[in-house]
């Protein structure tokens, strides 16, 4: 580290002298990035990129999905690759015969199913993109049990807005977690994903089960989910942004772009 | 009574009221999302050709370090870019280990979060500015009257003389009509360079993928899409740094004048250079 603080130290004295006036606009952006008003107007398109996004199309309107022969040759892991709590462990180690997912919250019919009962479920299979706030995108072919039917069975209440999904994981110190709204949980794509590339959900990518909200970015496709939990707000759940990294790195909770 | 009639007769009405708007605001819209934009490239600085791409896969441009020296990468072709991309010194003097320096960012530090917020709220004014400018032109006649190549001026012969008198630095831009290097590369950016930036960016959202699937067909996939808006963002750059080294030889007083007020003097000064046309 020193010796490259060394070898720029005389560019940089050049650089200073030319790039002082852009350095005063610089600190007036930090400054307005730092400002709460201007921050919270930034914030509000976000609702308004949701709202144009839900009146341009159908709630049911699919995500692009893609040919076998389109598949990543490698789909790049990132988040966690395991979870590492004792119980999650355990299951790991029994292949998740006693692990049991969790349906409750705001519903009639609280369910409580293992993973051979999601497996033998109607189903759904699909290629599609996985797109990283970050930039890059895999295509992997994923399969599993479409959310809605869970949501229908355990009857969600007509006063619930959001589907909340705990996770296994811990991401740092704290526990990942995601939420979404009913028009994608009840989306004919938004699926818990227990198989990917024809095998069963490898531990790096979510095992045992993982959500696929296909019209949204890589945070909101939670790995590792252990109960997901109908609510009307949001703001009662962890850091009260709707999502991991919503609390924690300040992204925006609707991840359409 | 009409603006142009109460002006002295050596005054000419240079600039629309649209077009004055919206050219300083797009230099600030602009502005912002550019440096937003290389705050956003340096999450992942790489680039791809097709639907997919990721660290797993190849990229045909990198911009990244060593841990010791910054490098841009193309192809196969790569140079080091040690101090400025890649790798560069921030104000306090560290090491960091970023595409694009802080001072070509917004913000300075590295923040994705905040850097989307600030591209995706400016985006809303860059598309709305560019439609709003686009009706206006084509209603108050500065597409046909200013921009439309006229028949007569497709012809070999005019555009070399074009080429040497731009290369003489003899200017005629500010004698009421724009020369064709002018017109063309107007036309270049306004109908090809900026709507390329906001369809590829468009292209870019998921979500917008199952709204207007035909977009991913027009660009060649996701990556694609993210590969040619970083390309047009590099066109747009080279079009301002054009555009201002052109004002600065043409007069930048007389310029910057004409674009605020919207007229310009055309009595002869020791600043008119070039032919009339």
């Amino acid at each position: 580290m020193t010796d490259g603080r060394k070898f720029l130290r005389r560019r940089d004295v050049l650089r200073g002298a030319t790039l002082g006036s852009g350095a005063l606009i610089l600190s007036g952006c930090d400054a307005l990035n730092e400002n709460a008003t201007f921050r919270s107007a930034l914030r509000r398109v976000d609702g308004l990129n949701q709202a144009t996004h839900r009146a341009l199309m159908d709630r049911a309107a699919l995500a692009p999905e893609f040919a076998l022969s389109d598949i990543s040759p490698v789909f790049k892991t990132n988040g966690s690759v395991t979870a590492t709590s004792a119980e999650y462990l355990g299951h790991l180690q029994s292949n998740f015969a006693d692990w049991r997912l969790r349906v409750d919250g705001m519903v009639a019919n609280p369910l409580v199913l293992g993973l051979d009962a999601l497996r033998a479920m109607p189903a759904r299979t699909q290629i599609t993109r996985h797109d990283c706030v970050e930039g890059w995108s895999a295509i992997a072919q994923w399969q599993g049990t479409p959310l809605r039917l869970l949501l229908q069975q355990a009857r969600v209440s007509n006063r619930a807005k959001y589907i909340v999904f705990h996770c296994a994981d811990n991401y740092g110190a704290l526990p990942y977690y995601e939420s979404i709204d009913l028009v994608d949980a009840y989306h004919p794509q938004t699926i818990l994903a227990w198989g990917m590339n024809g095998e069963s959900l490898p531990v790096k990518y979510g095992a045992p089960i993982r959500l696929r909200v296909e019209r949204q970015l890589g945070y909101k496709q939670a790995k590792y989910i252990m109960r997901i939990e109908a609510t009307d707000d949001l703001s009662k759940f962890y850091g009260g942004k709707g999502g991991y990294w919503e609390d924690v790195g300040d992204y925006e909770w609707y991840a359409g772009i | 009574m009409d603006a142009t009639q109460a002006a002295p007769r050596d005054m000419t009405k240079r600039h629309h009221i649209v077009t004055r708007i919206w050219h300083w605001l797009n230099a600030v819209v602009a502005t912002i999302l550019l440096m937003s934009g290389l705050m956003i490239f340096n999450a992942h600085p790489q680039l791809y050709w097709g639907a997919f791409g990721s660290r797993e896969d190849y990229a045909w441009l990198q911009i990244d370090d060593t841990r010791t020296t910054g490098f841009v990468r193309v192809g196969s072709a790569g140079v080091e870019t040690t101090g400025v991309l890649g790798l560069s010194l921030d104000s306090t003097g560290d090491v960091r280990r970023v595409a694009f320096p802080g001072w070509a960012t917004i913000p300075s530090y590295y923040s994705l979060a905040a850097a989307r917020r600030w591209h995706l709220a400016f985006a809303w004014l860059f598309a709305f500015g560019l439609t709003v400018f686009m009706l206006g032109s084509l209603l108050n006649g500065h597409i046909y009257k200013d921009l439309h190549v006229r028949r007569s001026e497709w012809s070999l012969g005019a555009i070399w003389k074009d080429i040497q008198n731009h290369a003489r630095l003899r200017f005629d831009h500010m004698h009421g009509t724009y020369n064709l290097l002018q017109k063309l590369s107007y036309i270049g950016v306004i109908f090809v360079v900026l709507p390329t930036m906001i369809l590829t960016g468009i292209t870019m959202s998921p979500a917008m993928n199952a709204a207007w699937p035909w977009l991913l067909d027009l660009f060649g996939g996701r990556q694609s899409a993210r590969s040619l808006h970083f390309i047009a963002a590099t066109l747009m750059t080279l079009f301002v740094v054009v555009h201002l080294i052109m004002v600065l030889l043409s007069g930048p007083i007389k310029g910057v004048r004409a674009m605020v007020t919207g007229r310009h003097i055309t009595a002869s000064g020791p600043d008119q250079v070039g032919e009339r046309p």
